[in-house]
């Protein structure tokens, strides 16, 4: 886990807002304002944040799909951004992207074969032209799509199924790093559970690191090892899962914890909410010192003129990072009692097992594994993996005529 | 910040709710789609009442028929290409679907309003937001200008949009998306409607933004006793508002529950499954427990119980026969074996 795959070093993404006649530079949108992090093999760093927080922007300049303003991106022990041409080329190999939107982001005139072999394409050395047939077909299986479908075009798939496509084309050049920007925001819950699933499925298989983009907080939670939360441009708090969302320090993740509905209505009432006044600033101009304190509950005098720096300040039972002058720990989400949910034993049988969905290992690091048990008595999963249902990525799209009405 | 109305220009209602509170029953409804692909069955006889002051959820994915029950009561809906074969929408008694199109257009408003989930698509771009809130004032009481203004004001200030009196004159376009939703529902509550509709309120915000624009909502119906149906996927919302809830799936209402029971004791296997497949803050599990398949396809609704083809417990009698709602415990639940699914 200690082993660094990416590096970023105080990124700066600003974007130049012309303006009068002459179209001159009136300003900046700073968009990724100093972000630093490190994502290690194997890992998922998940990045929170609401919209126009600037982690959309990290995740293409991370990419390279922007040039930034400032900064370094170390991937693999190689300066991403001083390579050119055939260097770079060979690195975007190492580093896919998966976008938002599985109904802008295929092409609608391309077969899904075509979508999927285009990295092939571009980087042909990796495999040879006769096979590449083949390996599309694998890598729709691979994704729970059925091989057969391969000379079907995007709109003859539902929206979890596009997703699907766009997570194969992202892994056909078997990448180390898969940057994932709101991989699961355009689908229903039952979907985006299936989409979740095969992600954590892939990464075991293919050992993937991923940097996991998202503005739901209970998803991120689910997928991420450590999450970054970001706030206008800047990175506020970094740790791990267990640190950001059981001791968070910085007030503006404490609020954005304590925002999100717990599906529980016997916790009506008893939930500690803070809710912030106001809306996010422009990130054309951000308030001075701390960028959080016109809308936090804390700020005093010093906030609006000191800009507090993204250091490990204490947590209650350690130390991660938190960009706050006035950082201290506070329990947003309690875990309840929902033993009433017992998984029915029966569930666990289905006429459409994958049988390689369940390995006993999920890759669970020993530091998770305590916290685990911990919790798996209140899911109500001590009778053992059994219990759980197994359907999690089969998919039924044998009828060709199941396709969605795309207007539907 | 007081809420005096001006007495003068109020006309009296012609509808007064029924003695236990009882403000829309919909019956047995249907709504078809005629598209050239065939016929869309998009709603398949759903009922439920609301009564006043009460917070009646509807919960489903997409296509299931949530936001096309709204449309139907709100009198909204294109039509052809949809059409009503059957049911019934009582509004205080009075069905709403044999009303002419004049006295449907006067119970818009000042009877049942709407709130849309996508704010800046439902805003006209080239009028002020106090011109736009105004026109309610203008179209249903005759107010002139001046004085819907001054309402359009009153009502910006109780939603809470600060400097309203300066920003009455702004286009929709210089607004954020919560303060958008924020005047949508000004819109709405501006003739103090007895039901609110609310499709997909907070879908297009953020967390911070989403627990703000609840807040005002709940505040609203507590002062005015509203009846709100609220039409979301999202079972955190409807855990922290809901009094009731009623989940669809394929044009039908599959369950309905107390808002307790329905998390607690769900009857009905697609209830579970949703629950199930929701990744919670306050639990990290490593596998989620998705639902396989994909919703059916509403030209071709499956035979029997629609769900059978994602069921995980689907037996013969699924595929052949439709489970009708039936009462399990304090619930209802449209399953053959929603007793084993509730005691399970």
């Amino acid at each position: 886990m200690a082993d660094v795959i990416l590096k970023a070093d105080d990124l700066y993404k600003h974007y130049p807002i012309k303006g009068g006649v002459l179209r001159t530079t009136t300003g900046h949108v700073k968009a990724v304002d100093g972000v630093s992090f490190e994502l290690h093999r194997g890992e998922t760093l998940g990045i929170v944040g609401e919209s126009g927080c600037g982690k959309s922007t990290l995740g293409r300049v991370l990419m390279r799909l922007e040039e930034p303003t400032s900064g370094t991106v170390n991937f693999d022990g190689v300066d991403m951004y001083s390579q050119g041409g055939s260097a770079m080329r060979k690195l975007r190999r190492d580093i896919q992207i998966v976008f938002q939107d599985p109904y802008t982001s295929l092409n609608p005139r391309k077969t899904v074969g075509d979508i999927i072999g285009e990295p092939f394409e571009i980087h042909p050395d990796v495999v040879p032209k006769g096979g590449r047939k083949a390996a599309v077909k694998e890598l729709l299986d691979l994704v729970g799509l059925n091989p057969e479908h391969i000379n079907r075009y995007p709109h003859q798939f539902s929206g979890g199924q596009r997703q699907r496509i766009g997570i194969a084309r992202g892994i056909a050049l078997r990448p180390k790093v898969l940057i994932c920007d709101e991989p699961v925001s355009a689908l229903d819950v039952s979907v985006q559970a299936q989409v979740i699933n095969l992600m954590e499925k892939l990464q075991d298989e293919l050992g993937l690191s991923y940097i996991f983009i998202a503005h739901d907080l209970s998803v991120v939670r689910h997928i991420s090892d450590r999450v970054g939360v970001m706030y206008l441009g800047r990175m506020v708090e970094l740790g791990t899962e267990e640190e950001i969302y059981q001791r968070p320090t910085h007030p503006y993740t404490q609020a954005l914890l304590s925002a999100v509905p717990v599906p529980d209505p016997t916790m009506r009432g008893k939930r500690e909410q803070i809710v912030l006044s106001g809306d996010v600033p422009s990130p054309a101009n951000p308030p001075s010192g701390c960028r959080f304190h016109t809308r936090c509950f804390k700020a005093q005098e010093r906030c609006s003129v000191d800009d507090p720096e993204l250091m490990d300040r204490p947590d209650g039972a350690g130390a991660h990072r938190s960009a706050c002058h006035f950082a201290e720990p506070r329990v947003i989400v309690e875990t309840i009692d929902v033993s009433d949910l017992v998984p029915d034993s029966r569930y666990a049988s289905t006429d459409v097992i994958d049988e390689d969905a369940f390995t006993d290992d999920d890759g669970v690091a020993p530091a998770d594994a305590a916290t685990m048990a911990d919790r798996s008595h209140a899911m109500g999963e001590s009778e053992g993996p059994l219990d759980r249902p197994n359907d999690i990525h089969t998919m039924i799209d044998d009828d060709p005529a199941e396709k969605r009405d795309p207007r539907a | 910040m007081s809420t005096s109305t001006t007495k003068s220009a109020i006309p009296e209602s012609n509808y007064k709710a029924g003695a236990d509170g009882l403000l829309l029953e919909v019956e047995d409804l249907f709504v078809e789609f005629h598209t050239p692909e065939g016929v869309a069955r998009a709603i398949n006889g759903v009922s439920f009442d609301l009564r006043q002051g009460e917070t009646l959820a509807i919960l489903g994915e997409s296509g299931s028929g949530k936001s096309v029950t709204a449309q139907a009561i709100m009198g909204i809906l294109d039509m052809p290409p949809a059409v009503i074969p059957s049911g019934a929408i009582r509004y205080c008694g009075q069905d709403l679907l044999t009303m002419n199109q004049e006295q449907r257009r006067k119970s818009r408003g000042p009877e049942i309003s709407m709130i849309f989930q996508d704010a800046l698509s439902s805003l006209n771009p080239t009028f002020p937001v106090g011109w736009q809130i105004g026109e309610m004032f203008r179209q249903h009481r005759g107010m002139n200008r001046s004085d819907a203004y001054a309402q359009a004001v009153r009502l910006m200030e109780r939603v809470a949009i600060p400097g309203a009196k300066d920003r009455v004159k702004n286009y929709p376009h210089q607004f954020s998306g919560g303060m958008r939703q924020r005047i949508m529902i000004a819109m709405a509550i501006a003739l103090d409607p007895a039901v609110l509709i609310a499709d997909e309120p907070t879908t297009a915000l953020d967390v911070t933004v989403q627990a703000q624009i609840m807040a005002l909502l709940a505040e609203l119906q507590e002062e005015r006793q509203m009846g709100l149906i609220l039409i979301t996927h999202d079972l955190g919302v409807v855990a922290d508002v809901a009094d009731r809830a009623a989940v669809m799936y394929a044009g039908r209402i599959v369950a309905r529950a107390g808002i307790e029971d329905l998390y607690a004791h769900p009857a009905h296997p697609y209830t579970r499954g949703l629950l199930e497949s929701i990744p919670r803050l306050d639990q990290k599990g490593q596998t989620l427990a998705a639902i396989g398949g994909l919703p059916p396809n509403l030209t071709r609704i499956p035979s029997g119980c629609t769900f059978h083809p994602r069921c995980r417990m689907a037996q013969d009698i699924c595929r052949t026969e439709e489970p009708a709602l039936r009462t399990v415990g304090n619930q209802q639940s449209a399953c053959h074996f929603a007793e084993e699914v509730l005691n399970g």
